[in-house]
């Protein structure tokens, strides 16, 4: 390591080459205990299928980089992904917390563990998440229903008994808050824009609408938690949800979709994915998996 | 008589954003507390502005070498989630020195009790031209160069500038 011309770059000797190592755990001083009546599993559970949402999202996203319409919203969608990639950070890093065992053996932090070294069956994530953007309609369209729940969820969680849920939920409604309105401009925007734009943005809504059922079918983890006021049913979130959902719609003059429940089989958040989710975690994962002490 | 809290505090204080350097970490309200262990060690515990913040990992460096330089040298970084952080915590010496360096300040944060309402329509803000002063520039993104900020144009001299979000 001394031969190399790169030996002084890494690690917590100099200050301006701080994002290899020197921050690993991003909850460092937060109270870590469970709250009374909570099974470690199943906080640890729940902060995964929060957790992966966020992750697997992001990195959708952050594919739009260099590829947006236009330079504006390419950095609008990096900062959107960023948001989500932080929120995943925390919510992987509790979830590490709360039930060690859900973590890989690995040389890396837990929560970068959790990330790069699980396969996509051990992913927590709802479907709708991992799915390939066909075009910007759908990346909009998959963006308003997603931060539409989040937004929700994360509302309901701030009054959360598990602190670290509570604090992450506070300081994600604010973040969440823009990526909603961002995503249902665009929505609006299409829909009002040029007949190819509006014919876009109906296809998106008619492939992606059933996927919607997936995010508030409640799961048990899910009814566990909410009966211990740590977690939230997604059912009992379901009309707030559809009332932003049918504001956008009238705002875009666009009829709800008929896609209803049946149109997908299958929950991610039981590890059950479509193949898109390997395909992107193959990526993802990838220079973690070849280099696993590598710091850069 | 200072204290060694006071002067790890003082110190503390002046260590610059990295990310805005034209304030203090105190200046952009993410410096919560400087507090001192039974066993010496200096514990300084900041804020994310924003979950995704990729600055955080430089501005723990940032404060423990220049803690370490004052002579404090057992330091430790913590993280504090709550309350989050809200744009109304930058000083009015920080307000004043973005706007001295053309970027706008934030308004007040929004405080909302119930839901929170869908903003179909670009938000309405009282910004000013950082460079010319001129009102009614025009929002180019919600998002900008950082999370924390957005785009906006002036309409008279036509220059782009950032603002800093109200959150």
């Amino acid at each position: 390591m001394a031969d190399s011309v790169y030996s002084g770059l890494l690690g917590d000797a100099d200050p301006h080459w701080a994002f290899g190592t020197g921050f690993a755990d991003p909850l460092a001083g937060v109270d870590a205990a469970v709250p009374d009546g909570v099974e470690g599993a199943d906080l640890g559970a729940y902060c995964l299928m929060l957790g992966d949402d966020a992750l697997v999202l992001s990195h959708r996203l952050s594919e739009w980089t260099s590829r947006a319409p236009d330079l504006e919203e390419d950095i609008a969608l990096a900062n959107v992904a960023l948001d989500l990639l932080g929120q995943a950070r925390l919510l992987l890093s509790r979830a590490a917390q709360a039930a060690p065992q859900l973590v890989p053996e690995s040389v890396q932090a837990p929560q970068d563990a959790l990330a790069y070294f699980r396969d996509a069956r051990a992913f927590r994530n709802v479907r709708l998440v991992e799915g390939v953007d066909v075009d910007f309609a759908d990346a909009m369209v998959r963006l308003l229903l997603f931060s539409a729940y989040r937004l929700a969820v994360l509302e309901a969680l701030q009054d959360s008994r598990d602190a670290v849920l509570a604090a992450v939920a506070a300081k994600g409604v604010k973040e969440v808050t823009y990526h909603r309105d961002h995503a249902a401009r665009w929505v609006v925007t299409l829909a009002r824009g040029t007949a190819e734009s509006r014919r876009r943005l109906l296809a998106a809504l008619d492939r992606l609408w059933g996927f919607r059922p997936e995010l508030i079918t409640g799961h048990e983890v899910e009814r566990r938690l909410a009966a211990a006021g740590v977690g939230v049913e997604g059912a009992t979130l379901a009309g707030g949800i559809d009332d932003v959902l049918d504001e956008v719609l009238a705002a875009a003059g666009v009829p709800r979709p008929a896609g209803e429940p049946g149109a997908v089989s299958g929950r991610g958040r039981d590890g059950e994915h479509t193949p898109a989710l390997s395909a992107l975690l193959a990526e993802m994962q990838e220079v973690a998996r070849a280099h696993p002490e590598g710091a850069w | 008589m200072v204290t060694t809290v006071e002067h790890a505090l003082q110190v503390a204080r002046e260590v610059p954003d990295p990310e805005l350097p034209m304030l203090t970490l105190a200046d952009l309200g993410v410096l919560r507390s400087v507090t001192r262990d039974p066993d010496g060690t200096v514990v300084v515990a900041i804020t994310p502005t924003y979950s995704g913040c990729p600055a955080m990992a430089a501005m723990q460096d940032d404060l423990v070498h220049r803690l370490h330089r004052a002579g404090f040298p057992d330091v430790r970084v913590t993280v504090e989630l709550y309350p989050p952080w809200s744009s109304d915590w930058i000083s009015p010496r920080g307000r004043a020195a973005l706007a001295e360096h053309g970027i706008s300040p934030p308004g007040p944060a929004p405080r909302r009790a119930g839901p929170i309402p869908l903003t179909l329509s670009p938000p309405r803000r009282e910004v000013r031209c950082p460079r010319c002063g001129a009102a009614g520039p025009e929002l180019v993104s919600e998002f900008s160069a950082t999370a924390c900020k957005a785009l906006y144009r002036c309409t008279a001299c036509a220059e782009p500038f950032e603002h800093v979000k109200e959150i």
